[in-house]
């Protein structure tokens, strides 16, 4: 599948059901470690509502650029209030009551509807922003995140145009919201693996099961890593056994690891010593990446 | 009636572990699980069910392939993509359009235009919600379906359901464990509260985080205070955060020690203050009685 794609690049999503395992911290370090190894690597933070990548990139930005999303704009002058409009839009994002047409633009989901279905041509599309996207570079690592605006509810637009804005790098690490839900699928769709980050615990696990249902329902190989493998309990580890999921790393809990990432620093950059463990964690990903057996 | 409701912005900073004491520390109270795409209140609130309905929301579309006469207007017109040609349906004729259920938002478009009417447009389920009984009184929960959207929905339904049942049984607290981040359905679980715990780690991304979550809260005008977990893990970043709090006019109501035993009551599926008498059940216990029934 992945050879298809521009020069055979690679995507790599990071995912977690559960906030707060680790998956900014696994992608900025897998990104770090690969650039160090002389691949193109681009990294693209999808959690456009916290995204945190740039505290350990750290990268110099170099364009800003807003996204919108489309939504009706009506020439009152040209309606004639029959509210076609109203009824075929099944968000109730426009509205018309006693002929008049009332548009509701945060609830719009952009499908044209309306517009299509206007018989006096008197709407048209304009755009509603919803967040920017800022693109920067940190050493060798291509830095591209949305930010999604306060107070917008909808950000799969956003994570959609992050993703249009990835090209021909030789890897894409792409770092995903948590959860299982609309969010998440718009960021781990059409990557190439899926990277699951835990913990050892109870919600982990609970958290985990859900997010490999959904990598499944999207038929995406994967492949888990357990933060903090040493916390908790082996409810995690039984499960991907029972499962037959790869576990491809295990990362103990590290104080000295933990007051570096509170501070922005990457696992990396104070041992040194777990690039090796990361350019392990890469070669797995490309062996399964690519064994043509699904798994 | 009193709604509180506990958030963060990131991710696993302890909002569940938090809401968990909190259950156990008041009287007169329903929980709402409105994590639900991701709920774990129940594992550790010994939750057992005692009602389920299916969560009804939104439509699909599909192509009814003995009508479709393989114009490709829907192909055409769907702004989203989701119909697709030789797509992932294994084994069906490779030629003919499908849409992919997951990426489908239901707007109807196809449907509409459709000149053959041969698209079914029709109410899909895209979870399932709970009442369970708990050792702390009824909660509320739920779970999203697999690759479903809709999750703000589903959170308004978890959030009307724990209203009812606070009604009908003359409950006056409702302790609400939010999602992270601050999309759809954190909008969802904060609007109408009476306060907002914002529940941060003294981190980088923390802090960031606890920034976009509170200017999200001051949206709503809704009281918003802090609670600072794991405090000692960096104690600069903690006093840089006080400051923080200070200057916005955030409460910090509480401060809370990095403790293993958050792990450990997890594992023993129950809540820290009732796992042990550690220091930091005295310090999740102080901030009960500080913020008090809200």
């Amino acid at each position: 599948m992945f050879a298809e794609r521009r020069n055979g690049s690679l995507r790599i999503a990071v995912a977690s059901g559960k906030g707060g395992t680790g998956k900014t911290a696994v992608a900025t370090n897998l990104a770090a470690t690969l650039s160090s190894e002389g691949y193109r690597v681009v990294y693209a933070d999808c959690d456009v509502e916290e995204p945190n990548g740039h505290i350990f990139l750290k990268p110099t930005i170099r364009s800003v650029e807003r996204v919108g999303t489309p939504v009706p704009d009506v020439d009152l002058s040209r309606c004639n209030g029959c509210g076609k409009c109203g009824d075929i839009c099944e968000f109730s994002a426009i509205v018309c009551m006693n002929g008049k047409v009332i548009t509701f633009p945060e609830l719009c989901h952009g499908c044209d509807g309306c517009i299509l279905v206007c018989p006096e041509n008197a709407i048209r599309e304009t755009q509603r922003e919803i967040g920017c996207i800022e693109r920067g570079r940190r050493d060798g690592i291509e830095f591209i995140h949305g930010v999604l605006r306060v107070g917008e509810a909808m950000s799969a637009p956003l994570i959609r145009a992050v993703k249009q804005k990835l090209s021909d790098e030789d890897v894409a690490v792409i770092d995903a919201p948590p959860g299982t839900s609309c969010p998440v699928i718009e960021t781990v769709r059409d990557t190439d693996f899926v990277l699951l980050v835990t913990e050892p615990t109870p919600f982990g696990l609970s958290d985990l099961r859900l997010a490999v249902e959904m990598v499944r329902a999207l038929n995406l190989k994967l492949g888990v890593i357990i933060n903090r493998c040493d916390i908790g309990n082996s409810g995690v580890r039984d499960y991907c056994a029972e499962q037959d999921i790869p576990l491809l790393l295990e990362i103990p809990d590290d104080r000295e690891i933990a007051r570096a990432y509170s501070r922005g620093q990457m696992a990396v950059e104070v041992a040194p010593s777990l690039k090796v463990a990361f350019a392990g964690l890469w070669e797995r990903i490309v062996t399964r990446i690519s064994s043509r057996n699904d798994e | 009636m009193k709604q509180l409701v506990v958030i963060s912005g990131k991710g696993g900073t302890g909002k569940t572990s938090i809401v968990a004491c909190f259950a156990a520390l008041s009287q007169n109270r329903v929980l709402a699980d409105c994590d639900v795409d991701a709920a774990d209140l129940h594992l550790v609130m010994d939750a057992r069910v005692r009602h389920r309905e299916l969560f009804r929301s939104g439509k699909k579309a599909s192509i009814v392939s003995e009508k479709c006469v393989d114009c490709g207007e829907c192909e055409r017109l769907c702004r989203l993509g989701a119909v697709i040609r030789n797509g992932d349906a294994k084994g069906k004729d490779s030629d003919s359009l499908h849409i992919d259920p997951i990426v489908c938002e239901g707007c109807g478009v196809c449907y509409h235009f459709c000149p053959a009417d041969a698209i079914a447009f029709g109410e899909t389920v895209s979870g399932e919600w709970f009442v369970s009984e708990t050792r702390c009184g009824p909660m509320v929960h739920a779970r999203l379906g697999i690759a479903q959207g809709n999750s703000g929905k589903l959170v308004s339904v978890v959030r009307s359901q724990a209203r009812g049942l606070a009604l009908k049984h003359g409950l006056d607290l409702i302790i609400i464990d939010g999602p992270p981040g601050i999309g759809c359905p954190v909008i969802a679980s904060v609007t109408g509260t009476d306060l907002v715990l914002v529940v941060t780690e003294p981190t980088l991304s923390g802090v960031h985080d606890l920034e976009r979550v509170r200017q999200l809260a001051s949206h709503f005008r809704t009281r918003t205070v802090a609670c600072i977990n794991k405090c000692d893990l960096n104690p600069k970043m903690t006093a840089h955060i006080e400051e923080h709090c200070e200057e916005t006019g955030m409460e910090v109501v509480g401060r809370i020690r990095y403790d293993k035993s958050v792990t450990l009551a997890q594992i023993a599926k129950t809540s820290v203050v009732e796992y042990s008498d550690s220091p930091i059940s005295l310090e999740i216990r102080q901030m009960w009685e500080h913020i008090g029934a809200p």
